[in-house]
């Protein structure tokens, strides 16, 4: 199979990889996919509670090169987006960007179910610290 | 060294060019029609064909006249199992094969169920290989035809054929067997594997493609087949058509090759595959090669490098040819049938690498593709989150995976 110029520059030059402390509260970790499927990936995002928005995101991705372009050009999406922008980010862009033949497509809809796992992640932390009262750090400011 | 590098002498084999030497006259000078009995152009034709009959039968330890020309393995496992189904329909209907068969074995089996047949699929044991218990006693008065691979094409196990023809003999079942793999590689005698059915093909052993053949026994018990392909009545009437005399000239050739040198091959290129091996043990953990490593062919290894994917591994080794057994390099999209067979889970399946060394692999060409692999796969792990959660010391086996 011919891979996109922009699927093998993101295979030889993954943006992004590594990982997040997954016990900040200000960290949410999305780990999607199945061992015996063939991928599984593993998206981080670290987020400014002040400001909604992702200061950092890091992946790691077991599965094909369109499965570990896909999760790499997502980090570099989300880095600097709000999370409503980033929950906006369909596959479908992803699709268009790397140019995924029809066979690639779940690799993107793993990327955006990567996402969304991340930043649900972050989302279930944030509102266990305010039941739990425990205020989320000395940056932590109101939440509505 | 000259890159890329072939390393899957299990899907083809380039044409030795001895054997191409041999086949171009009857491209041009000699192209008669074997079947023109009344002028020197057939005679010329007819000769070269039966030449090359006799080098295959004696590659195979059988009598020249039990070899018919086809045009490769999976005519020849179509022709031995639906001409023996057809043949034998009023003594039975009930095959036994095994599941890790080649397609054209499998499929061919699933299609005689269509039309009424009886097929059990023997599991194998963790090593690759069918328990001959299990052959036993899948046997039924009905049984008329066994048919289990010589060697497999992803993992290079050896069946027991001489077992299996033994058993086969004892209870008056036919036994056919697939030694694509396997012919011209390792000695194989088709009297010491009892065998009344064996499939070749030219390109796995240095020959053209689109050429093989099936040995038929004639002599205790003579087998008889139902034409697939009908019309001139060529090759004793089970496989009509006119012959592809410069093939089949390429295809004796190649075995009479195969049998001078084999012995001295099988020991260079076990040595090199050994060292392949070796070295892939001593540079990464966590690595496991599928199938038996004793009941082995000499060329053969298949190795999962576990928590890296096999096609994001090839990806960063375009310039080594090899093969894997993972979902995404299939056009089914699923992983390798033959190593889920063998029970080690999915995932071992998604991160498995054939390597198929070959007449004209090198100790140079093992060390690029270990050094080159190595830090593929090292790279690959680096991004990998199963290997970060292994190392963590997390169980993969307990976690509660979302599959798509």
């Amino acid at each position: 199979m011919a891979y996109s110029d922009k699927v093998i520059d993101h295979y030889e030059n993954p943006r992004n990889v590594g990982s997040l402390p997954k016990d900040d509260a200000n960290v949410g970790t999305g780990l999607v996919g199945a061992p015996e499927c063939g991928d599984v990936m593993k998206l981080q995002v670290k987020i400014n509670p002040h400001t909604g928005v992702i200061d950092d995101a890091k992946f790691k991705t077991f599965g094909c090169g369109s499965a570990i372009a896909s999760s790499s050009l997502a980090t570099e999406w989300l880095k600097g987006k709000t999370v409503d922008q980033a929950l906006a980010i369909k596959n479908t862009d992803i699709v268009t960007e790397l140019a995924l033949p029809p066979v690639k497509i779940h690799c993107s809809v793993l990327a955006e179910d990567a996402i969304k796992a991340a930043i649900a992640d972050y989302q279930k932390k944030q509102q266990q610290d305010d039941k739990a009262g425990v205020p989320v750090g000395a940056h932590a400011g109101p939440t509505a | 060294m000259k890159l890329p590098i072939y390393m899957d002498y299990h899907a083809t084999t380039p044409v030795d060019p001895r054997v191409l030497e041999a086949m171009l006259p009857y491209f041009t000078e000699h192209f008669g029609n074997s079947a023109s009995r009344n002028h020197s152009f057939g005679w010329a034709a007819e000769e070269a064909v039966e030449s090359a009959r006799k080098q295959v039968a004696d590659l195979l330890g059988a009598n020249a006249k039990e070899i018919i020309f086809t045009s490769g393995a999976t005519e020849s496992n179509n022709l031995a199992i639906k001409g023996a189904a057809e043949m034998y329909r009023e003594k039975g209907n009930h095959i036994i094969t095994c599941v890790i068969e080649h397609k054209a074995v499998i499929d061919t089996c699933k299609r005689l169920e269509k039309q009424g047949a009886r097929v059990t699929y023997l599991p194998v044991q963790k090593d690759g290989r069918i328990s001959l218990d299990d052959l036993r006693a899948a046997i039924t008065d009905k049984t008329i035809l066994i048919s289990i691979m010589a060697a497999n094409n992803e993992i290079g196990v050896l069946q027991p054929v001489a077992e299996i023809g033994a058993i086969a003999k004892e209870k008056g079942i036919l036994f056919h067997t697939d030694a694509v793999q396997a012919a011209g590689k390792v000695p194989f005698d088709v009297n010491q594997a009892k065998a009344d059915l064996v499939s070749i093909t030219a390109h796995k052993m240095y020959g053209p493609k689109g050429v093989g053949a099936l040995f038929v026994r004639r002599r205790n018990p003579r087998v008889l087949l139902a034409e697939q392909i009908s019309g001139g009545g060529h090759e004793r009437g089970m496989r009509s058509g006119t012959l592809n005399v410069p093939g089949i000239v390429g295809l004796g050739k190649a075995a009479a090759i195969c049998k001078a040198e084999m012995a001295a091959e099988a020991t260079r290129l076990s040595a090199l595959r050994d060292r392949l091996n070796a070295k892939f043990h001593q540079n990464l953990d966590e690595i496991y090669v599928n199938g038996s490593m004793e009941h082995r062919l000499p060329h053969s290894l298949n190795i999962s490098f576990a928590y890296v994917e096999g096609e994001s591994l090839l990806m960063g080794i375009n310039d080594v040819a090899v093969s894997s057994g993972s979902a995404c390099t299939s056009a089914s999209l699923e992983p390798s049938y033959v190593l889920k067979a063998l029970g080690a889970g999915d995932d071992l399946a998604h991160s498995s690498i054939r390597f198929g060394l070959g007449r004209w692999t090198t100790e140079e060409e093992v060390d690029y593709v270990v050094d080159k692999l190595t830090s593929v796969v090292r790279r690959l792990r680096e991004m990998s989150p199963l290997y970060e959660m292994v190392k963590e010391g997390v169980d993969l086996s307990k976690m509660q995976w979302v599959a798509h």
